[in-house]
């Protein structure tokens, strides 16, 4: 740390070198920038999307149905990516579309991320009571294979946008409790931990404002491609029916119909499917950058 | 290693009850009454009602109604279809061939693909075959599987007219299900034409469905192979003269397959996953298609039974993955 005695002293200088460092070895990772890049701007999408759309994302133009996108025969700049099958504007659904993805991705992990955090945390400090009930209800959630889960919960919850958002938090929820209580066990090993419990700090105190942030690295890491899986849990509910349901412009449920045009508008299938696959592929290499960065421990493994 | 089996299987009993009590709880968790949820539409007077609660067991004390549920699983009966009126059981096993079949392949498929591109990448590491193969996988892995499934039928179904759009076999073949594998089967029927028509439904299911698995295998495969290859009895090798060629097949990969192995085991679930979306996009006559099928129709006694089931196949596989694994390396069964 001989950068030290140059830095100017800030508010918290410990946190602000911990973040230049990070971003010392995170920008190293040109991928993974360009992915936060490419993320950052999607969000920009998502966000000011009804401002930017060039049309509704759920008007059907009678008149204009299956328009091939623009550049090819048949297209206008009118609809740059076409249009689908009732005459709706593609781009502008693809636009509506990452507004939804993301949100179900952003609430799914948050659903998930807390009670795990809590929950997780809860084993690891009341080991005795607490660890074995946990843990034994959490393998049962883990024996469910990813979206047979979700799709067990929208079975009884029914479809919709926030019962979505609820089974793909259920099906996140054992990966954060797992972590965050493997790596709280850990941490209590610690000195740090003992001098704060012998200068009188609570179990409540320790658990969340001493050990937690020292958990903090790989739970990053896993919440962001819990993201990432979170989306495409979300556009494979939409696609079997059981998502977000039609006519809202979900990247997945805009494929559940896809099938039909196959061999006569090809870009009502591929379009989608596009938006989907790049999102995902930019969180991941984001994620992957952030644990290259945040957990060197973790760099070795695939 | 006896103590060892014992306690990794009390280790499931547990995990095993939890997932009874919640294919259990799944029909009660349903807001609204069961019996109107289940009737759908359909007017229900009261009679009918109660006839139907009576008919489900719905009219027991809870705790009494569990009690039942185990009793009977334990003896096979999972209940009856509300749809088609067959046990849930049977219709369960007659469709499981179907996933296995297709599971199998994709499973196959991976391996012989993903094990050889991830030693390629390790062999070559940072030249371009190591990013090609690293960025493909990276793709496979972040990949919608229906979205690709749609992309293949449309590219080799449709376009270039090679493979069959869906289903196990075309129509105008009907051999005897003999082991409800296709494959098996139409071998047996001594008909090359089923054989083939077997064949060609069979491929773009198995790509779709393995592409994940490959994906996560390449990754693993590479990751495993650069360990190995730094180890001291590599370069001992080496340097006795040992020809390249047997160095990596004898002495690393052999090492480098062990951690593979487990990962393959821990496949079964992405692929039970997987098969919902693959068999509902091929029209597959599996579990994961009779599932969701059942999940459209409000056939609660299917979902319930298929949940239970899927999950019980899940633990053991994981379980057998485990005393597997318990018994090529000691240094896990040692530990606690």
């Amino acid at each position: 740390m001989a950068e030290l005695q140059f830095t100017p002293s800030v508010a918290s200088p410990r946190s602000f070198l911990a973040l230049r460092e990070f971003w010392k070895q995170f920008s190293k990772n040109r991928g993974a920038v360009a992915a936060g890049s490419l993320l950052l701007v999607l969000l920009l999408i998502a966000v000011f999307a009804p401002w930017l759309v060039p049309h509704s994302p759920i008007e059907q133009y009678r008149d204009s149905v299956k328009i091939p996108p623009a550049w090819l025969a048949g297209g206008s700049w009118h609809f740059v990516l076409g249009t689908d099958e009732a005459g709706r504007d593609i781009l502008s659904r693809l636009m509506y579309g990452a507004r939804l993805s993301l949100f179900i991705g952003f609430v799914s992990v948050v659903l998930a991320l807390i009670p795990g955090i809590v929950l997780g945390l809860i084993a690891a400090f009341f080991a005795k009571w607490t660890d074995a009930p946990i843990m034994r209800s959490m393998d049962v959630l883990l024996a469910l294979p990813s979206l047979l889960l979700a799709v067990a919960v929208v079975a009884v919850l029914g479809p919709g946008l926030a019962n979505t958002m609820m089974a793909i938090g259920v099906v996140g929820l054992p990966g954060y409790v797992r972590l965050t209580r493997a790596s709280a066990l850990g941490e209590l090993q610690k000195d740090y931990v003992t001098a704060s419990r012998v200068a009188g700090a609570g179990s409540l105190r320790l658990m969340f404002s001493q050990v937690l942030p020292n958990c903090a690295a790989p739970l990053i890491v896993q919440g962001t491609l819990g993201f990432s899986t979170a989306i495409l849990d979300a556009a494979a509910l939409g696609f079997l029916g059981l998502g977000v349901q039609p006519p809202s412009a979900e990247w997945g449920a805009m494929l559940a119909s896809a099938r039909d045009y196959i061999d006569n508008a090809w870009w009502i299938v591929t379009m989608p499917g596009i938006a989907i696959l790049i999102t995902v592929l930019a969180i991941n290499l984001l994620g992957d950058g952030l644990r290259d960065a945040l957990d060197p421990k973790l760099k070795r493994m695939a | 290693m006896l103590r060892y089996f014992f306690r990794r299987i009390g280790m499931v009993i547990p995990t095993f009850i939890g997932i009874t009590i919640l294919a259990f709880a799944l029909i009660h968790l349903i807001p609204g009454d069961p019996v109107e949820v289940m009737m759908g539409e359909r007017a229900v007077d009261p009679q009918m009602h109660a006839a139907a609660l009576h008919r489900f067991g719905l009219d027991l004390p809870l705790p009494v109604q569990y009690l039942h549920y185990i009793e009977h699983a334990a003896r096979g009966d999972l209940g009856v279809s509300v749809v088609t009126n067959i046990s849930v059981t049977n219709e369960f096993f007659t469709r499981f061939p179907a996933t296995v079949e297709l599971s199998l392949c994709a499973l196959l498929f991976a391996l012989i693909v993903g094990v050889p591109a991830g030693v390629a990448a390790a062999l070559k590491r940072g030249s371009v075959v190591d990013h090609t193969v690293m960025g493909t996988a990276l793709t496979g892995y972040s990949m919608p599987i229906f979205w690709w499934g749609l992309l293949l039928i449309m590219f080799f179904s449709v376009w270039l007219g090679w493979t069959p759009v869906s289903g196990r076999i075309s129509v105008e073949f009907d051999e005897p299900v003999v082991t409800g594998f296709m494959l098996i089967d139409t071998w047996l029927s001594g008909d090359p034409g089923a054989f083939r028509s077997a064949v060609s439904h069979l491929i773009l299911p198995t790509i779709v469905l393995g592409t994940i698995p490959l994906a996560v295998i390449a990754r693993m495969t590479r990751s495993s192979m650069l360990e190995v290859l730094r180890e001291d009895y590599i370069r001992t090798a080496r340097a006795k003269g040992l020809s390249p060629a047997r160095v990596i097949v004898m002495h690393a990969l052999r090492n480098a397959l062990i951690p593979v192995v487990t990962v393959v085991g821990l496949q079964v679930g992405t692929l039970l996953a997987g098969a919902v979306l693959t068999e509902t996009l091929f029209s597959w006559p599996g579990i994961g298609k009779w599932l969701i099928d059942a999940i459209a129709r409000r056939d609660y006694p299917v979902v319930q039974g298929g949940i239970l089931l899927i999950a019980t196949l899940v633990i053991v596989v994981n379980l057998l993955v485990d005393l597997l694994y318990g018994v090529l390396n000691p240094r896990i069964r040692h530990t606690r």
